[in-house]
């Protein structure tokens, strides 16, 4: 069953201005469980391509669905309740809250699902073992390293059961010995809990532990690789 | 965990919170402690005028209080029981008053010779208290206490006799000479320079009004009775035949000053919230600008507008709190300190205040209030700059914001 479908996705910035089309008719379809990778050339439109999955920018023409409800259509606020239920994110820049720890930082967004404290602190302290951070809980962010914090960000991707997590190049800033963990944890995340990832990166180690390999050049969709 | 946030973040930038708490510190130290001055300076001109002299309230025959005229005085056993029976009013001080030409020697000045029952008089006005020299007046006596200022004037001393002449009630000459039984000192400039007071008895013989007076001044229990006993006063005297009087419109004049003056210093507490507006204006406008990222990521995750708001509007709101707190607990044992040891000016400084009809000491007023009306300017200061936050945040994108 598809988790996610884009039919005719297209995506024209300062469209009154000098048109940039950053996507020219996108379809496809990812089904639960996949591990997929979306790569390209920089300015394939890989990001846009997230981020209007996400619902965190809109098509100009054309429709995205999750879970069977097209997105395209939706409030800015019902958006964001949406993606709070729905969607995981990880972004490049690790985007962990600098103020909260690591642990308060996975509980925030079951926070704002209105979870028990016992079932954040849980949930919370069983993604930080799972990600190999049960040392680290109370550890703001600015005193972890680049490839630990990606993990807190996995972990908050993670605390809420979304449907699937959205990874916008995860491995960019991070070392080998770091990317390797992190890939290890995603891929067992993926193979013993069923969860759905989409990344968008151009890490070749990134793309070799992929089961899917979506490359888009120009916009377009220019192959669809499973393996 | 919004307001947990709120708190953490005003600590990610310690100097700039201490900074821009230090500004709002030092801005409701500046304010508090003026206000506390100027209303202390204020409140002691109108103890020392209204409770040394004038009363919080009087009663005179209608239409005297705008003339003046000795003969508008009236008979004093009608209306004295009446107006003792009213409830709030402690004591009822009697006077026949008019203004006189005070001679000694080759020198002469006008002077308000004030006939009081000088038992009576003591109780609201401590009299007896303000002597420098001699001694107090008694009933029977036919003598005089002048105010320093007068003997000074007079070069007259404790012992010496003062001349009075003046228009007695109806037209009659009114002369006489008295010794000198007590010099006074005044704290209010104004009653310094022209009192002279006599015994009520001596003062209806020197201006012939026998059993007249012109003034009954109210002694109360606080100034909380004075619209309750006016009003009883109205109902029960014959007001076509008297007129009751409050201390604010017996003294017009000190009222549209204290008013003035009162005026003059919301301009500088203008100004003052003015410059320390910019300086949490500055703070609010790096500080949005700084995580404009960090409010595209939250909104990304789940965080609905309106609670990212309430949490910088808290985040500021705390800022402004945290400055005003301490400035009104740093202005506090201030104040206090001023209220116990007022400010005496002394030379120049002093004569010019005094010319102006000050008492050169300004002690500080200690009034929760004036620190409480500080915090609440700078809570609605805070609350509306607070507001640029939140119109950014409502129409930030997080796309674009995350994109730098």
């Amino acid at each position: 069953m598809a988790v996610i479908t884009t039919k005719g996705v297209e995506k024209v910035y300062n469209p009154d201005k000098i048109p940039v089309k950053a996507l020219k008719g996108v379809d496809l379809e990812i089904e639960a469980g996949e591990f997929t990778a979306i790569v390209g050339p920089s300015g394939s439109g890989k990001t846009t391509l997230l981020n209007i999955i996400g619902g965190l920018d809109r098509p100009t023409a054309g429709y995205v669905e999750v879970g069977g409800e097209d997105i395209s259509q939706m409030s800015d606020n019902v958006l964001i309740d949406f993606r709070k239920q729905h969607i995981g994110f990880v972004f490049q820049a690790y985007n962990l809250i600098p103020v909260l720890t690591a642990r308060e930082n996975v509980e925030f967004v079951m926070l704002l699902q209105n979870r028990s404290k016992t079932e954040r602190h849980a949930r919370a302290d069983e993604l930080l073992k799972a990600v190999g951070l049960e040392d680290k809980v109370h550890k703001r962010p600015a005193e972890l390293s680049g490839g630990q914090q990606q993990r807190v960000a996995v972990a908050r991707a993670l605390a809420p059961k979304p449907t699937f997590i959205l990874a916008d190049e995860p491995t960019a800033n991070l070392d080998s010995e770091s990317t390797a963990n992190l890939l290890d944890i995603m891929a067992r995340l993926n193979q013993e809990e069923g969860v759905t990832f989409v990344f968008s990166t151009h890490d070749q180690r990134v793309i070799d532990r992929a089961r899917r390999v979506v490359t888009l050049v120009d916009g377009r969709v220019d192959e669809d690789l499973r393996r | 965990m919004l307001f947990k946030m709120a708190w953490r973040n005003i600590w990610r930038n310690r100097r700039r919170t201490f900074i821009t708490a230090a500004s709002i510190l030092f801005a409701v130290l500046f304010a508090s402690f003026m206000d506390s001055l100027q209303r202390g300076a204020w409140d002691n001109m109108i103890n020392n005028v209204v409770n040394y002299y004038f009363g919080y309230v009087q009663v005179h025959q209608d239409g005297y209080w705008e003339e003046q005229s000795i003969d508008k005085a009236f008979p004093l056993a009608d209306s004295l029981e009446q107006v003792g029976a009213v409830e709030g009013v402690e004591a009822v001080l009697p006077r026949l008053e008019s203004f006189a030409l005070a001679a000694a020697g080759e020198t002469t000045s006008g002077v308000l010779v004030a006939g009081i029952l000088p038992d009576v008089e003591n109780r609201m006005t401590d009299l007896e208290n303000r002597l420098v020299e001699g001694e107090y007046l008694t009933e029977g006596d036919e003598a005089v206490l002048v105010a320093s200022g007068v003997a000074e004037k007079l070069g007259l001393a404790l012992g010496d006799t003062l001349v009075l002449i003046s228009q007695g009630y109806r037209g009659v000459n009114a002369a006489g000479k008295y010794p000198i039984r007590g010099i006074a000192k005044f704290g209010s400039p104004d009653l310094n320079k022209q009192m002279v007071y006599l015994p009520l008895q001596a003062a209806q013989y020197f201006y012939g009004a026998p059993g007249l007076a012109t003034s009954l001044a109210l002694k109360l229990g606080g100034q909380e009775d004075i619209k309750p006993v006016v009003a009883a006063l109205r109902t029960q005297l014959d007001t076509s035949a008297y007129e009751v009087m409050d201390w604010e419109e017996l003294l017009p004049d000190l009222v549209q000053a204290r008013e003035l003056d009162t005026a003059g210093n919301v301009i500088v507490y203008f100004i003052l919230y003015m410059i320390i507006a910019f300086g949490i204006f500055g703070t609010i406008l790096m500080m949005s600008k700084e995580r404009e990222y960090e409010f595209g990521v939250l909104i990304s995750i789940g965080l609905q507008r309106w609670q990212l708001a309430l949490s910088v509007w808290i985040e500021v709101i705390l800022l402004g709190v945290l400055g005003a707190v301490s400035g009104i607990l740093l202005s506090m044992p201030i104040v206090c300190y001023f209220k116990v040891n007022p400010i005496r000016f002394g030379g120049e400084m002093a004569s010019s205040l005094e010319k102006f009809g000050f008492e050169p000491i300004f002690p500080a007023t200690f009034d929760l209030q004036i620190f409480l009306t500080q915090a609440l300017y700078v809570f609605i200061l805070t609350a509306v700059l607070a507001l640029y936050p939140i119109f950014k945040i409502r129409k930030l994108q997080p796309v674009q914001a995350m994109r730098g």
